[in-house]
Order: C-alpha cells, then sequence, then structure tokens
C-alpha cells in the first residue's frame, strides 16, 4: 500500500516537472547550433513553405522567431552566473563563429643586415648591464646615452697626440667622430626598414670616413664629375686621368643596316655559347658561394657545440674539441692522398 | 636627423600612436561600420566604391552599407566588408516590403544592447552566397565582444529567416516570462524595423583569399600543453617527478621497541621506488 502511494507521489511529481518544463521546451527535427559566445543560434531544419503561406505570415514568423529564441535562452541560462552589482551576469565562453579579419595578421620583422650577417658568423647576442661603474664620477652609470659612464666627449683634457697637427682642436674632433657615428646608425636603421618594407630606397653615395680608400676616392671624383647640371656631360678629363671605372653603362643600340660582319659574328659566339651544354662558370661566384657555405657551417657547429655544452658540463665541450681535432686530421689525409 | 625617401616617420608622439592605432594588431579592435547614401546613377555607384575603399582607409572602418536606387535595381542596399584595405565580399539585397522603426508603436531596446542573432532555414547552412551572407550578417550586427552579459538584458533578437528565395529580417524585443523553473519562458514582441530582403548581385572573395582572411596568427593559437596526454575515455595523465624518497625518516607505527636511540645507524633500504611514477590526475 505504502510503495504504490511513493511510486504514485513520483509520477505526479514527475508529471509536474513535465508541466512546469513544457512551456520551455521546444521541439525540433534537427538540433539547433549555437555560439553562445556571439549569442548565436542557428536552425538547419526545412521551413515549410506550406505552413507559411497557410499561417499569416506575420504569426508564422514569429512563432519560429520564439521557439527558436527559446532555445538560444534554454542555452544561455545553462552558462555559470555570478552576481556583479546586483545584477546576475552570465560569463560567456569565447565565441566559436570565425569571422575573417580585418587586417593582415602580423608578420615578423625581417632581419636586418647586421642581425644577417651574425647568423652567418654564428655571433650571439651578449646581454650587458645597464649600469656600469664609472671611476671617475665614482658611481655607477649608464652604459649609453646621456650621462653615460666613460663619456669621452665630455672629458676636459686631452693629450694630443704626437702625429696630430697642433691647432686641431681635439675636443671638437670626438664630438664630430661620434656625431658621424650616430648619423650612419640612424642611417641604416632607416635603411633597415626600408628593407623590410620593400621600399626602393636610394644609394647612400659616399659615407664620411676618416680614410678613404684608393676607389672611394676615386668613387667620389666620379660623383663630384657627374654633379653638375648637365650630368658631367662636358666635364673634362684631366691630362693623365684615367677613365672611371665601375661608373654605371648608358644603353647603346646598334644601327639597324650597317655593320653585317660584327653583326655575324655576335650572332655566332651566341650560337656557340648555347650550342655548348656546359654551363659557364663564373669563378669569383662560385668562391663566394663556397666560403659562405663553410662560414655558415662552421656557425652551425659553433652553436651547437655551445647548446650542447650548456646541458651536459664538461663532457659536451670536450667532444666538440674532439670532433674539431678529427677534422684537421680529415684534412692532412686528403693532402697524403694526392701525393 | 638623417632622411630617407619612401619611409614615412611619424614627427610627433601623438601620430606615432596613431599610427600604431591603424596598424594591424594581434587581437583587433571591433569592425567599424560606414553607411553611406547612393544617388541614382549608376556612375555614382561605381566612383561610390572607389570612394569607400578611400574612405575606409581614413576612417579605419572595415565594414560598409551602400544604399542607392535605380530603376533596374530599385531600394538597394549593399553590404560589403574589407580585409586589408580590399574589398572581400560585397552582397547587394533589394528591399522588397520595409517597417520602419517608427512605424510600429510601442516601447523598444535601448540602445546599444547586443541583439541575440537567430539564423534560420536551409539556405544558411547549403548554399555557399547563403553563408557568406550570414558571415557577413554576423559580422555587421553581433556588436561587441564580451566576456560576460546581464541575462535580464538580453532583450533584443534579431531573426534572419532564407525561405523561398527571400530573407526576412525581423527585430524583436524578447520578454521574459515566469516558466515555474529558472529558465525563463519567451515571449516576442515585434519592435521594427523589419525587412523582405531578395539577394541581388554578389561580389565573393576568392576562397583562398577568404580563407587568408580568417588566418588565426600563431600567438592567439592556444599553446599545446606538454608532458599531459588524455586516453580513450578523456581521462588526462600527467607525470609527476619526485625526489628519491628517504624512507629511514619514515614515520612508521609508534611502538616503544622501535623507538629510535642515540648513536643508532640506520641500514639503507635499496628498493627504492621508481622515480616516476604515472599518476591520474
Amino acid at each position: 500500500m505504502a510503495a504504490c502511494s511513493v511510486e504514485e507521489l513520483l509520477a505526479k511529481a514527475e508529471q509536474e516537472e513535465a508541466e512546469k518544463l513544457r512551456s520551455i521546451t521546444v521541439h525540433k527535427e534537427l538540433d539547433l547550433d549555437f555560439d553562445v559566445g556571439s549569442l548565436l543560434a542557428c536552425d538547419k531544419n526545412r521551413i515549410e513553405s506550406r505552413d507559411f503561406r497557410g499561417q499569416k505570415k506575420e504569426d508564422f514568423l514569429r512563432a519560429l522567431a520564439r521557439d527558436n529564441t527559446q532555445l538560444l535562452i534554454n542555452e544561455i541560462w545553462k552558462l555559470q552566473t555570478e552576481r556583479v552589482e546586483e545584477a546576475i551576469v552570465a560569463k560567456l565562453p569565447e565565441p566559436s563563429t570565425r569571422l575573417p579579419r580585418e587586417k593582415a595578421p602580423l608578420k615578423p620583422r625581417p632581419p636586418t643586415k647586421w642581425e644577417q650577417f651574425a647568423k652567418l658568423k654564428g655571433i650571439q647576442k651578449k646581454k650587458k648591464t645597464n649600469l656600469v661603474w664609472d671611476d671617475t664620477a665614482k658611481e655607477w652609470r649608464r652604459r649609453w646615452g646621456y650621462k653615460r659612464a666613460k663619456d669621452n666627449t665630455k672629458e676636459w683634457l686631452i693629450e694630443v697626440p704626437e702625429t696630430a697637427d697642433s691647432n686641431e682642436d681635439q675636443f671638437s674632433k670626438r664630438t664630430r667622430a661620434k656625431k658621424e657615428r650616430v648619423a650612419k646608425n640612424e642611417l641604416n636603421r632607416l635603411r633597415n626598414i626600408a628593407r623590410a618594407q620593400k621600399v626602393k630606397s636610394p644609394g647612400v653615395g659616399l659615407l664620411p670616413k676618416a680614410q678613404q680608400s684608393r676607389d672611394e676616392l676615386a668613387q667620389a671624383v666620379s660623383v663630384a664629375r657627374t654633379s653638375t647640371a648637365s650630368a658631367g656631360r662636358f666635364q673634362d678629363r684631366l691630362a693623365k686621368e684615367k677613365a672611371p671605372r665601375n661608373s654605371g653603362k648608358r644603353r647603346k643600340f646598334e644601327p639597324l643596316i650597317g655593320d653585317f660582319s660584327s653583326e655575324r659574328q655576335k650572332q655566332l659566339e651566341l650560337l656557340k655559347v648555347l650550342d655548348s651544354r656546359r654551363p659557364k662558370l663564373d669563378i669569383t661566384k662560385a668562391v663566394n658561394a663556397q666560403m659562405r657555405q663553410e662560414d655558415r657551417e662552421e656557425a652551425a657547429a659553433k652553436h651547437g657545440r655551445k647548446g650542447g655544452k650548456g646541458r651536459a658540463g664538461r663532457g659536451g665541450k670536450m667532444a666538440g674539441r674532439r670532433g674539431k681535432r678529427g677534422k684537421a686530421e680529415g684534412g692532412r689525409g686528403g693532402g697524403k692522398k694526392r701525393d | 636627423m638623417t632622411q630617407l625617401d619612401g619611409i614615412v616617420k611619424p614627427k610627433t608622439r601623438r601620430s606615432k600612436r596613431f599610427m600604431e592605432s591603424r596598424a594591424p594588431k594581434l587581437t583587433e579592435d571591433v569592425k567599424r561600420a560606414m553607411i553611406m547614401k547612393g544617388g541614382n546613377t549608376s556612375q555614382i555607384v561605381t566612383e561610390a566604391l572607389k570612394d569607400i575603399e578611400f574612405f575606409s582607409k581614413k576612417t579605419d572602418c572595415s565594414l560598409f552599407l551602400f544604399g542607392s536606387h535605380n530603376k533596374k535595381r530599385p531600394n538597394n542596399l549593399i553590404f560589403g566588408r574589407m580585409f586589408d584595405f580590399h574589398v572581400l565580399d560585397m552582397i547587394e539585397l533589394g528591399i522588397e516590403k520595409y517597417v520602419s522603426l517608427s512605424e510600429i508603436k510601442n516601447s523598444k531596446c535601448p540602445e546599444g544592447t547586443k541583439p541575440m542573432l537567430v539564423f534560420a532555414g536551409e539556405a544558411f547552412d547549403t548554399d555557399n552566397e547563403y553563408k557568406r551572407l550570414k558571415s557577413l550578417l554576423i559580422d555587421f550586427f553581433r556588436g561587441p565582444n564580451v566576456s560576460a552579459v546581464r541575462l535580464a538584458g538580453l532583450e533584443h533578437v534579431l531573426h534572419f529567416t532564407a525561405l523561398e528565395g527571400k530573407v526576412y529580417l525581423r527585430s524583436y524585443r524578447c520578454l521574459l516570462k515566469k516558466s515555474g523553473c529558472r529558465t525563463p519562458r519567451i515571449e516576442l514582441e515585434e519592435i521594427g524595423p523589419s525587412f523582405d530582403l531578395v539577394m541581388r548581385r554578389t561580389h565573393l572573395a576568392s576562397d583562398d583569399l577568404y580563407k587568408l582572411a580568417h588566418k588565426q596568427p600563431k600567438a592567439l593559437k592556444p599553446k599545446k600543453k606538454k608532458n599531459i596526454s588524455h586516453d580513450a575515455f578523456g581521462t588526462t595523465f600527467g607525470r609527476v617527478h619526485m625526489q628519491k624518497q628517504d624512507l629511514s625518516k619514515l614515520q612508521t607505527r609508534k611502538m616503544k621497541g622501535l623507538r629510535k636511540r642515540k648513536g643508532d645507524v640506520v641500514a639503507e633500504g635499496d628498493g627504492q621506488e621508481p622515480k616516476v611514477a604515472k599518476v591520474e590526475k
């Protein structure tokens, strides 16, 4: 008797529960896709166009919208909630719908000229402290910049070198040199940016230098000569002056009808090159490529050895040394064979 | 300072900040939309598109809506979006029926509420053009990206129905009624505006450009956690590394006879446990 009543009670409770839920449950053939993060629901069910025509259009749409919204609300109410300033707030997950970005994703900055070179040579960055001890000022000072330690432009007394001109101002010489170094660095920085942005930057011409080499002097002369209104067209040469080398070529065209023999010669030469299958070897280029390759390998080997040392301690260092000796021996062996 | 052609350097702090705000970012800002009214000649439409690209760069808006009207295509709305200052998608929709916001007289939603978006109809899932339209509309109407919502503030629903080649846009106010349990029952009340739209011309991005636009930067992708594995039942396994245990200090049952005396040498036990043990987290 008692058991029966319990069952009855349970059934009744279940019914009540169902009654309560009925007002918020919606039956759909296919489940909706939810993206609660962006408060979005997608109903993939087929809409019967008969129903649409039969019922009043607006009422049908509103009924459909109500059902879908109810399902979305049910989903949102399942989320974790918390109370913030007397309002109940539901935490939303990250939106799962992927939308196109507004701008292209960030690209890593291409390496600067120095970074390229350092990689080639296996030079690694060393962390330096910001402050260094200045012995003259007796305090810790910045390594670089304003009020730096050991600032050689701020000295109150400079020894004049024996070779220097006694009338030359050594103080202004140092400041000038520093200013030039700063300017050069700034220029290089801009050139790096230009290379990164693939903007064509003009050649810099001649950078100021303490000692100019012969080639640089020649280049300076040629630059000076072409810097006239007529681009150096009417500029005379000195008596024993040679024609400037590497000054760029001007395109010249052969006359359409004229020297047949030279033309024939050219065509024959071209054919000869085409005919011989063996590619022409540019020795300078090949040697440069080889040297660069060796540099790279050496840097990589050095790099690898250093990494090993960090982990395995002494063992790695010794292994590296052994490898070096082996290489040298290999070289000698090759020599013998050649004999 | 040294100057180099082709590189524009911001001269002041303010302009530098401005340039940075316009540069691509890892997590992007909310997209902004630009709404334009067109004239009624076709040449203007083409010129307007050029203008849109220009203005999008000026105002940093990546969404645009262009309205025009002519005899061939009356009541035209062009929804579009940009990627990297170029037009990605453009979809032309014609308005067949329109009821404005002010025509329906009842209480409205406050401005700036984040709407709930509901899409209904097979077409939004099967047809390529409708898929893009859906994505575009989400982009337009989703509002800012938020981490939490006030439950009582969810009162605006935008419902898009694709049926028989038309798109019905309806905007409802959502009334939360008591249902007897925790989740409320929903009643809807139309507040306008409502549109019956027809899709006209489309200009969709090629698939590879579309894919490129969706590409997520590496830094935003979730990082894979090391040394954690899962089995078929979804149980997480981790690895715990332990120090060598000192068994001599192990506390066993206290007994008078086992008490340690001074000067007593404890024999070292060889049978140590293995250092690494697989432990269920």
